[in-house]
């Protein structure tokens, strides 16, 4: 059987992130499978896709710094803390939800 | 006043022991009485006769466990000869507790686990006031409030605590006022200043568990780092226009190196946020009930961690690991508005609670892990030269004065002025005249774009471009809330080529809207 060219995911934003993604709180999207590498793509891929195709802020760097999700930000794999699922390389399957959290200091 | 303020928490220190004493008296009698009754159960397994008298057949089996040992408790600890009978909280405190104390989840235990509990609040604003108001309504024995501010108007629709009357004055007394009148058995300690690492460790040291209300990452790696060392649970809050968080940290509060105990703040944010990524609720805004809902809920978790104790030992509930970490995230305008999501456990190199640490003690007494530099600062943004910049006053005379070197009448039609505030901010107060263009739109607007266009092509939102160049005769005057946004904007303006190659005057009024009021308009309203 062949294998589906794209995954659909939803990728959420919360705690002003959104603001960077013309205020779109909640995104339905699909990604390619593979990428160039002809490796299954995952987060790090996600994080670079969005970054290029869907941010309409140019202040990338309150998204992005130095390759990775900037320091504040917290990546969340259906629910858990991306640290518990293998962080950038974890291997995105159809029907993920992705959310970024930047942390809050307001109080 | 001092000494009979002295005097006065001498005593509630003196009724707080005798109450403690006595209660340690009751669990005793209890604890011994529960020992004989499993004897004689034992005994009356072995001995069928004894099944024969209805009487202890009802006595050992027919009345709840845990009723029949408080019964029999109580019973028990009442002495020969003593006049009149003492209960373990004041009469008044019945009352004044009554609906949480019939719940099983506080009872009398709970209750004067909360009676012996301190808890510190640091920050007593947005998160603070409501955190705080519900600790003390509960009765715990001692709170602590720790801020360096002063109320201000702009507090006072979400800092429930201070009153219109208490403007100006520190919010620790501010809070006192408040929070006595409320509950006066509790005792409030008073640290009217900023929490410094220097001063941290001395005065959470004294408190069971920490509450962190602040509003700036440097604080909230301080407490977190405080904490860890004094093995304190840390009941940590945020919130931000519509939004709020919440995490229980350092908990369980194992020692530093234990994998097993509850993650730090570190380990969630090993990083600090860029410091332009840092946004406060004066620049940001803030929904009242929003960060009300996330101080009521630090209240709560701190509630939850002090009488957790009174489930497992007294409802002889099997005792229940730790729940996993968690972030609760809120959000006002989302459906479902909560939401939790799993943490990590601690991290194998956490700077503050791992084997390999490098926050000690030792390094936060003497001040030198300095956290306003670990999470940076904003320097104030000067990307203009002074011939590109005009004072509010001058800029005023263009407006209403007669021009005294060309005597040119003022007229507002000479020149563009430019409010790069968001919408919603336009539309709170303007100047006369003056065309909106949000920063957003301006710092979204590519270049390329707005050289290139064909008509039929251009984006609605970068529409204002086309605006400016229909007029290049006129000099543009950009002005925002407090002159940073403004300078940044005549640099892109330039950029995308609005000032025609240096032949247009483009220059930002320096100090903002907030210098025309505080140097021209006094009436300009201020928000």
């Amino acid at each position: 059987m062949a294998t589906d060219d794209t995954i659909p995911i939803t990728v959420e934003f919360s705690g002003g992130l959104e603001l960077l993604f013309a205020n779109q709180r909640k995104l339905t999207l699909s990604i390619p499978t593979y990428n160039e590498n002809r490796t299954r793509s995952n987060i790090a891929f996600l994080v670079q896709h969005l970054c290029d195709n869907l941010m309409k802020d140019p202040r990338k760097d309150m998204f992005v710094l130095d390759g990775t999700v900037r320091p504040g930000i917290l990546v969340l794999i259906n629910e858990a803390d991306w640290e518990l699922e293998g962080e950038e390389k974890y291997e995105i399957q159809k029907g993920d939800n992705i959310l970024f959290v930047s942390t809050l200091h307001g109080g | 006043m001092a000494s009979s303020t002295i005097v006065e928490s001498l005593r509630k220190q003196i009724a707080s022991c005798e109450a403690q004493l006595k209660d340690l008296r009751r669990q005793l009698a209890e604890a011994e009485h529960y020992q004989q009754q499993q004897r004689e159960q034992d005994s009356l397994h072995q001995t069928t006769a004894a099944y024969s008298d209805p009487f202890t057949h009802d006595m050992s089996y027919g009345i709840h466990d845990d009723f029949r040992s408080e019964v029999f408790a109580a019973l028990s600890h009442v002495e020969v000869g003593s006049p009149s009978r003492k209960w373990p909280l004041d009469k008044t405190e019945y009352k004044r507790y009554g609906r949480q104390l019939i719940m099983p989840e506080i009872g009398l235990q709970g209750q004067l686990c909360l009676k012996e509990a301190s808890v510190l609040i640091v920050g007593v604003g947005g998160l603070g006031c409501p955190a705080a108001a519900y600790l003390v309504g509960s009765g715990v024995g001692t709170v602590g409030l720790i801020d360096g501010d002063i109320v201000e108007e702009s507090n006072l629709h979400r800092q429930v605590l201070h009153s219109t009357a208490s403007v100006g004055m520190s919010k620790v007394d501010s809070a006192r006022v408040a929070l006595n009148s409320l509950n006066p058995n509790v005792r409030l300690v008073a640290h009217p200043s900023r929490l410094t690492s220097e001063s941290a460790i001395s005065i959470l040291q004294d408190y069971d568990v920490v509450l962190d209300c602040t509003d700036t990452p440097a604080s909230r790696y301080l407490i977190s780092d405080a904490c860890v060392l004094l093995g304190k649970p840390l009941v940590s809050a945020s919130a931000l226009r519509t939004d709020g968080q919440l995490m229980v940290l350092n908990y369980p509060p194992r020692p530093v190196g234990d994998p097993s105990g509850g993650p730090c703040y570190r380990c969630v944010f090993p990083k600090p946020p860029p410091a332009e990524s840092v946004v406060s609720c004066g620049d940001g805004g803030i929904l009242g009930p929003v960060v009300g809902v996330m101080g009521v809920l630090q209240a709560l978790e701190a509630i939850k961690l002090l009488t957790r104790q009174t489930n497992e030992v007294f409802r002889h509930v099997e005792p229940k690991p730790a729940d996993p970490p968690t972030l609760l995230i809120f959000s006002a305008y989302s459906n479902p508005m909560f939401r939790s999501i799993r943490l990590r456990n601690r991290r194998q190199k956490c700077a503050a609670c791992s084997a390999q640490s490098s926050v000690t003690p030792e390094a936060l007494k003497s001040g030198s892990l300095d956290y306003v530099q670990f999470c940076g600062t904003i320097s104030p943004i000067n990307a203009l030269a002074s011939n590109e910049r005009i004072s509010a006053e001058n800029y005023a005379k263009i407006r209403l004065e007669v021009n005294p070197y060309t005597g040119m009448e003022p007229d507002k039609d000479s020149h563009i002025l430019v409010d790069v505030r968001e919408k919603v901010q336009f539309g709170l107060c303007s100047l006369e005249g003056s065309l909106n263009v949000p920063f957003s739109t301006i710092t979204t607007t590519l270049p390329n774009l707005a050289n290139t266009w064909h008509n039929d092509e251009i984006p609605q939102a970068q529409g204002w471009v086309t605006e400016l160049k229909n007029h290049p005769e006129k000099p543009i005057f950009v002005i925002c809330r407090l002159g940073n946004d403004s300078q940044l904007s005549v640099k892109k303006m330039k950029e995308l080529g609005l000032d025609h190659s240096g032949q247009r005057w483009i220059g930002d009024i320096k100090g903002g809207l907030k210098a025309w009021r505080n140097n021209v308009d006094r009436e300009f309203p201020e928000y």
